[in-house]
């Protein structure tokens, strides 16, 4: 609503805001809560405000899924995660085939050809060697599925009660593909945003697999490796591919709005052409949550020149798992760091970053 | 979705939202309050503003009970979860409220025991799982919850269980809506009424509003078009010059409400003399407590606390804001010192107060001419 009294104060105090927006966060909490793992603006004030500071590395200072580094002629990516997920084994997968996923598909979309994995375990006293030996199977089982090598290890027995059953961290390397030019600098007004299926499928599965909401469903996650559609969008649109995210924790919301913020244009998603499976929408409906916001474990979110748009979505559909790829909006000018949705119902309203936790609503 | 979908048909919706323009006057600035939060989160949802005319602006009421819950109280709660022996339960929203020193979420982090749950009915399965700890329920909301909390209770005295309790603020809606239509200095033209707490109070209670103060309310349920048409029928009345209550939400909400929930209600709960809200002050029977038959479930009674007032912070000025008075970025303090990460003041807690939603959207609300 645009009436406003004393528009001179306000053009200022948005000039406030937008300034206070474009800042890098600062880390000024006293405590480590759980918002801070949340992926939303706790979590970005922690990187940019303690860790990027600290360590004044240009490769983390880009903010990439993976950081890149030349060794010899050679440009290899590294990255590495820990996975901490509750309960250990959920519908559609386990936390062991996660561990090999997620860090496979961090290299995948910096545009790097996963190559070998290092694999950590923190296990808890007691842990029954049954479930361990399933894990350790699904781990191999999901490296020889994604084509890459666990190279080295590490095991460490902690306290019963110090972790919940066992917590994983994988480390992999890459090799950045030729074919790659990949940087959010290269974010363009008019490139498309194409999301290579549906959304919300795994962080939905985590909640329900909780057993917090009493609500039974079919929804699993979808964990698997995103090599495969990269290769096949880099071979099919190749420098028209200006740059890529997995929507994991934060969702495909918490991506549009990192990258519209660190390449200042911003994006317009249309709500209708989001891909949600029934059952994700019913149970976002009813916790009250946004899919967009729910975590993904095997989607990416491309961006492409609006050349290459149907290329780039024919070369997703003929790749397993990502026969649901679409568009779903597009690169703008105006307002900066800004993502904007078009409503389903036909208005219009602001993505934001999250806040803390995706909490479900109680009214 | 079915019976979803039916209500977010956007055709619909633009056939609605051009029967309101024929409705509204030329040159004429309308200001409807839609009470309840959950309204204030479908109208940002779905993006309603953006289909009403300009000159009808939609302000938002004191119906989030996470944002109305003061200091004080967050303050008594977390003096409870620190206690030894206790674990402490609530909504998740409830969790990042800031008291005057810390939120819940940071005593979380300091190491009290403080889970999220669902529904009361969770904290008591909490109750019945740890018979050698006390569990607390932080119990908020309207007459839309309360009765969950009262049904919670007489299944933990049925069950015999004894190490559960319940730290009321459930709050009643008529007596801040009437402290803010008593503010000599509010601009108001109609209201959208709350959809939810009318399913448990009926349509009935609103009946004041044109009566006392001639002013026209819609109970209207939280769908799009629900929102739409409720906006449509409070201007329509304004148009004819009429001023009542009307129900939209009519396959939820009947008049006289749901006697069986208002019974339950009157069974475990009682008035108190008067109850603090954050940037409206005391406000007379506003708020519920556990009645003398449910005392043994009181955590008031249970425990100690410091019961200290806090005042809200002076700058804030939530009180004009709510009212309509002014407008978020007019306080002295929006954007600078108050923000979504480090709120001062009730509008700017929750993601549906005022000041937040003006904070997160109204830049864009400003350069909608360009997008």
């Amino acid at each position: 609503m645009s009436t406003a009294a004393t528009p001179s104060r306000e053009e200022k105090v948005l000039g406030i805001i937008e300034t206070a927006r474009a800042k890098r966060g600062k880390f000024r909490d006293e405590h480590i809560t759980m918002s801070h793992g949340a992926g939303g603006k706790a979590t970005q004030s922690l990187i940019e405000g303690l860790f990027v500071p600290a360590f004044a590395s240009e490769a983390l200072g880009a903010m990439g899924d993976a950081g890149a580094v030349n060794v010899g002629g050679a440009r290899l990516a590294m990255t590495t995660d820990s996975y901490v997920v509750k309960p250990i084994v959920f519908p559609g997968g386990s936390i062991g085939e996660l561990a090999v996923n997620g860090t496979v598909n961090d290299l995948s979309v910096a545009g790097a050809r996963p190559i070998a994995l290092s694999l950590s375990l923190v296990l808890e006293e007691g842990l029954s060697a049954g479930e361990l030996r399933r894990e350790v199977d699904a781990i191999a089982a999901a490296a020889r599925a994604a084509d890459v090598e666990i190279v080295t290890g590490d095991t460490k027995v902690v306290e019963r009660g110090h972790c919940d059953s066992m917590y994983v961290c994988t480390t992999g390397v890459g090799q950045v593909d030729p074919r790659a030019q990949l940087s959010p600098a290269a974010l363009q007004p008019g490139d498309r945003v194409i999301v290579s299926g549906t959304v919300g499928d795994h962080g939905t599965a985590i909640m329900l697999a909780r057993g917090e909401f009493e609500l039974d469903s079919q929804i699993e996650s979808d964990t698997c490796s995103l090599w495969p559609a990269v290769d096949a969008l880099l071979e099919e649109t190749g420098p028209s591919l200006r740059c890529m995210r997995d929507a994991t924790r934060g969702g495909a919301g918490s991506v549009l709005n990192e990258l519209a913020r660190a390449s200042t244009v911003a994006m317009l998603v249309h709500e209708a052409a989001v891909p949600v499976a029934p059952a994700v929408a019913g149970a976002a409906e009813i916790l009250g949550i946004d899919p967009m916001y729910v975590a993904n474990e095997g989607k990416l979110v491309a961006f492409v020149a609006p050349a290459a748009v149907d290329a780039a979505i024919g070369a997703l559909r003929s790749v397993p798992g990502c026969e649901a790829a679409v568009e779903i909006g597009e690169v703008r000018t105006e307002p900066p760091g800004m993502v904007l949705m078009e409503t389903a119902f036909g208005g219009k309203r602001v993505m934001d970053q999250l806040v803390g936790d995706p909490l479900p609503r109680i009214c | 979705m079915r019976y979803v979908d039916e209500f977010r048909d956007p055709q619909l919706g633009r056939v609605l939202a051009g029967e309101i323009v024929t409705l509204v006057e030329p040159g004429r600035h309308y200001k409807l309050m839609e009470v309840c939060g959950g309204h204030t989160h479908s109208i940002y949802k779905y993006g309603i503003d953006d289909l009403l005319p300009e000159n009808v602006e939609l302000v938002h009421g004191p119906g989030c009970p996470v944002c109305v819950i003061p200091m004080g109280r967050v303050d008594d709660g977390i003096a409870m979860a620190h206690q030894p022996n206790v674990i402490f339960t609530c909504f998740g929203d409830m969790m990042r409220i800031p008291g005057s020193e810390q939120s819940l979420l940071d005593a979380k982090a300091e190491g009290a025991d403080i889970r999220m749950v669902y529904s009361p009915l969770d904290a008591l399965r909490i109750a019945k799982q740890n018979p050698d700890r006390d569990v607390v329920f932080f119990a908020i909301g309207f007459e839309t919850t309360a009765p969950s909390t009262a049904l919670t209770l007489k299944r933990a005295r049925a069950d015999g269980v004894t190490n559960f309790f319940c730290m009321c603020n459930h709050v009643t809606i008529v007596p801040p809506l009437r402290a803010l239509l008593d503010s000599p200095d509010l601009r108001l033209d109609g209201f959208i009424g709350p959809g939810h707490v009318s399913t448990v109070v009926g349509a009935r209670p609103f009946e004041f509003i044109p009566a006392d103060y001639e002013k026209p309310i819609v109970v209207a349920g939280f769908e799009p078009l629900d929102v739409l048409q409720a906006v449509h029928m409070i201007l329509g009345q304004l148009a004819e010059g009429r001023c009542e209550v009307e129900n939209q939400y009519t396959r939820v909400v009947s008049y006289e409400g749901n006697l069986r929930a208002l019974e339950l209600l009157a069974e475990v709960f009682e008035l108190r003399p008067h109850f603090e809200w954050r940037g409206m002050g005391f406000i007379s029977q506003s708020g519920l407590r556990i009645s003398e038959a449910y005392a043994d479930f009181d955590a008031e009674r249970r425990y100690e606390v410091p019961g200290v007032r806090v005042a809200d912070p002076k700058a804030c000025q939530c009180g004009e804001v709510l009212k309509g008075v002014i407008k978020p970025f007019e306080c002295k303090v929006f954007g600078t010192a108050c923000t979504p990460e480090r709120p001062i003041g009730t509008c700017m807690v929750s993601s549906e107060g005022a000041c937040a939603a003006y904070y997160n959207y109204g830049r864009f609300a400003r350069e909608r001419e360009v997008v």
